[in-house]
């Protein structure tokens, strides 16, 4: 019994090893830094060299689109960050002025931001706070398309 | 009628909050009559429930837009089935719907079980009580879906101010699986509550032996397909609207649906040992334990902005509450198991490394691998924000790797546990079960190799494919062949006769022949090809054996938006097959814009063309198409595999076989019109 017991141990191991490993190997190829646009300026060397990942807002009527690149302007805590989405994919429907977007991509030397994925939220849709006396405490920061915008188009 | 809504859902707090109190009250002191008024007041909150989510749905259908709730997610022009499904496309609605279905299970849990258990229902009444009165909570104090928008006047007194027209349903959202998909995935979310109850109630209660199994192993197959539904039917959505060519992206809220059922898949295994052989009894509890409380950590990640994902509600103090829950949850948990462990014992062990037993180890560890891998990956920022300082998230190649091989294992484990005999297989039985399909497995991989079939996964994936249908068509062959044998029956009644009357193992077969043909279409993957041109009408595109060729570029109005719409002749090897009408719709209520994307597919692939917009610098359309290879055999999968757990879940036509000598001589006349009518089906 002793015995069997020590084939389940082996085989288990083995199974849970090999994961563990391909895990490992999984991190180390596609691990994404995270940082603000804040932190981003104080990157040096190495660090800067990193595939980054970064959150900001789209800054209104920042978007240009040019063939096989967009540029537009992330913004957060008042600071600001240059763009240039050079990914594959067309860019989801989401993706306007003002939506919470996420980047991924790394930071090229004169301080652009090369982006190959981009995802983006429209903050206005999800939830948003059509009249901010009703809903006391809900979060300010979202600059909600405001209702004229709808019907009257 | 907002009001209305508001007070219902108050009663059923204070309904839950009695339920839970009066049934703890009862089971301490041993009262019936407690008991049962413990139980009307949960089926009250219940009715209640239903009567605040029929009020929302009212408030929707009749354009109520003084409710901030409907104003956000609803417009005049919104079609009526959307307007039905904006209950569930916002926080505060989903959040009540959550509660509504809960309710509706805990109505039937009750129900039918009124009778029955006298020892088990009051501790299962307690449970799901409890986990009630938390969304109550969530619903009344929280993210209430009756607010009404307004104004405070100078002395302090509120004035109701109803807009003209809602902000409309997000468009993503304006799409027909937007219907079926939420409710889908929430039954199963929802559903994994019920045998959650009854394995703490037997727990708590030390009820004896298995029986608690034996009552949720119907309720589990529900969630269990509920669960795989609603993951398939949200793959298949992302595919077809978010038009980026791909079913599954790894998404933390992607990742969500997928933990509960992975550990969902593991339980409904793994009961079969504690059933047939006493084993794993502490494991069991566990694993359902885990997997609601996955289910509760899955909807918390979708609303508490923990994970950034593009699925993601907003972000909100909800988050909180739903920790507060897990902890909660989790403690009650342990205490229940260190209090009454003891009474998990086991009463067997494991014998032979060739063994069911063993298969089913093996199945339950790669499961909670995969489940923990994903668990980690998805978690990997907070992890590593908490360890290190830093946000570090990894992304779809790392999920691919741990997944992919363990996927691949499963399948294997698919083909083979169902065949190896309980506690020791011989060596003759495993040449008998395993020889042809193995054979025939290693073949299609020795053909499709020479074929240019390079990719060292997709190939591993074909041959198991391949070998395990085999070994699933053959063993309802050789049941089939015994019974045409005793009974003279075509093979085809056999089929029939020999699933429905063993439908757990039977249907069991069938689940996991869907899960083979799902498979072959993520094997696919790896033969995906795309290629983004910039087109004017009557120009085309060369892609795989695809000529796209753009005809015409015009402007059509919707009901409630404006689409740009490509029309795109296909021809195949120089023949036209079909025209396709990728569009961008532009609605008028929010003014966003939404992608139709445009599919033409076939079992070999699909064709999948996007209208990415006009171009930047010359305005002209510029089309992105995408060969999908296989895809269909996911959807198809998923079929097979729902209709697999439907058999499963159908009671065992035994009696009908044993009396058969009578009805075969009173249904004889009967039978002859049969063939009559099938080849009439045929003809149609």
């Amino acid at each position: 019994m002793k015995n069997g017991k020590g084939k389940f141990l082996l085989a288990g191991t083995i199974i849970l090893g090999t994961t563990v490993w391909l895990g490992w190997v999984g991190v180390t190829e596609s691990k994404t830094y995270y940082y603000t646009i804040a932190e981003l300026e104080t990157l040096r060397g190495a660090q800067a060299q990193r595939r980054l990942r970064v959150a900001g807002d789209v800054q209104p009527g920042s978007i240009e689109r040019y063939r096989g690149r967009v540029d537009f302007v992330l913004e957060q805590e008042g600071r600001t960050l240059p763009v240039s989405y050079v990914g594959q994919n067309p860019l989801p429907d989401t993706f306007v002025d003002r939506a919470q977007a996420l980047v991924e991509g790394r930071l090229a030397p004169d301080g652009r931001f090369i982006a190959d994925h981009v995802q983006a939220k429209c903050a206005s849709k999800y939830e948003a706070v059509p009249n901010p006396s009703t809903t006391p405490g809900s979060s300010a920061s979202s600059p909600a398309t405001s209702y004229t915008s709808g019907p009257s188009e | 009628m907002d009001l209305f809504g508001s007070y219902a859902l108050i009663l059923a707090l204070v309904c839950a909050g009695y339920a839970v109190a009066a049934g703890i009250a009862a089971i301490a002191g041993r009262k019936i009559l407690l008991t049962k008024s413990a139980y009307q007041a949960s089926l009250a909150a219940c009715v209640l429930i239903t009567l605040a989510t029929a009020t929302l749905v009212f408030l929707f259908l009749t354009d109520n837009f003084s409710v901030a709730y409907v104003a956000n997610h609803s417009s005049r022009d919104q079609h009526v089935f959307y307007k039905f499904a904006a209950l569930w496309s916002g926080q505060e609605g989903s959040l009540l719907f959550w509660s509504w279905l809960l309710a509706v299970y805990v109505f039937f849990v009750l129900w039918t079980n009124r009778n029955r258990h006298p020892e088990l229902m009051p501790y299962v009444a307690v449970v799901l009580a409890s986990v009630q009165l938390f969304f109550l909570i969530l619903n009344v104090f929280v993210a209430n879906p009756f607010q009404v928008l307004g104004t405070v006047a100078a002395d302090g007194s509120r004035q109701v101010v109803a807009q003209p027209d809602g902000r409309g349903l997000n468009p993503l959202l304006q799409y027909p699986e937007m219907v079926i998909h939420p409710p889908a995935l929430y039954l199963g979310y929802v559903g994994f509550t019920v045998p959650f109850a009854f394995a703490l109630a037997a727990l708590l209660g030390r009820y004896p032996g298995e029986k608690w199994i034996h009552i949720t192993r119907r309720w589990t197959m529900i969630a269990w397909g509920f669960q795989s539904l609603g993951i398939l039917l949200g793959a298949h959505w992302a595919y077809a609207v978010l038009g980026w060519g791909g079913y599954w992206g790894w998404d933390p809220v992607e990742n969500a649906s997928l933990l509960p059922w992975l550990t969902g898949t593991a339980f409904l295994h793994s009961v079969m040992m504690q059933e047939k052989r006493g084993m794993m009894k502490v494991w069991n509890v566990w694993l359902v334990f885990i997997t609601f409380l996955l289910c509760i950590l899955g909807t918390m990640l979708t609303r508490s902005g923990v994970v950034s994902s593009v699925h993601a509600f907003a972000q909100s103090d909800v988050g909180h509450w739903f920790l507060g829950f897990l902890l909660l949850t989790l403690a009650t948990c342990t205490w229940a198991y260190l209090k009454n462990r003891d009474y998990l014992k086991s009463e067997n062990q494991l014998d032979s490394l060739i063994s069911r037993e063993s298969s089913f180890l093996f199945n339950n560890l790669v499961l909670l691998a995969a489940c923990f891998a994903v668990l980690w990956g998805t978690l990997f920022p907070v992890i590593s924000e908490a360890v290190q300082g830093t946000k570090i998230s990894v992304g779809p190649p790392f999920f691919n790797k741990v997944t992919i091989p363990i996927g691949l294992f499963l399948l294997f484990l698919t083909g083979v546990g169902p065949l190896l005999a309980w506690r020791k297989t011989s060596l003759e039985s495993l040449r008998r079960n395993f020889g042809w399909p193995l054979a025939a497995g290693l073949l299609t991989g020795a053909v499709a190799y020479p074929l240019g079939l390079r990719d060292f996964y997709a190939l591993v994936c074909f041959v198991l494919s391949v070998f395990v249908a085999l070994t699933i068509l053959l063993e309802f062959l050789r049941g089939a062949r015994v019974i045409r044998a005793r009974t003279g029956m075509s093979i085809l009644r056999a089929v029939e006769h020999l699933t429905m009357r063993n439908t757990r193992r039977y249907g069991g077969y069938i689940v996991h022949f869907g899960i083979v043909l799902i498979f072959i279409g993520l094997a696919g993957a790896a033969f995906n090809q795309d290629k983004q041109m910039e087109m004017t009408p009557g120009t085309h595109m060369e892609l795989g054996r695809y000529t796209i060729r753009l005809q015409t570029f015009t402007q059509r109005p919707g009901q409630n938006y404006v689409a740009e719409r490509a029309t795109i002749e296909v021809l195949r090897d120089g023949q036209s097959v079909m025209l396709l009408y990728p569009e961008r719709r532009r609605y008028h209520a929010n003014g966003m814009t939404g992608t139709m994307v445009s599919i033409y597919s076939t079992l070999r692939e699909d064709l999948y063309v996007v209208y990415a917009g006009p171009s930047p610098e010359t305005g002209q359309p510029v089309i992105h198409a995408y060969i999908n290879p296989l895809v269909k055999w996911i959807w198809l999968g998923g079929v097979v595999l729902v209709l697999g757990t439907g058999v499963a879940l159908l009671p065992n036509r035994q009696q009908a076989l044993a009396f058969r000598p009578v009805s075969e001589r009173a249904g004889q006349p009967a039978l002859q019109p049969v063939p009559a009518t099938r080849s009439q089906d045929a003809h149609d």
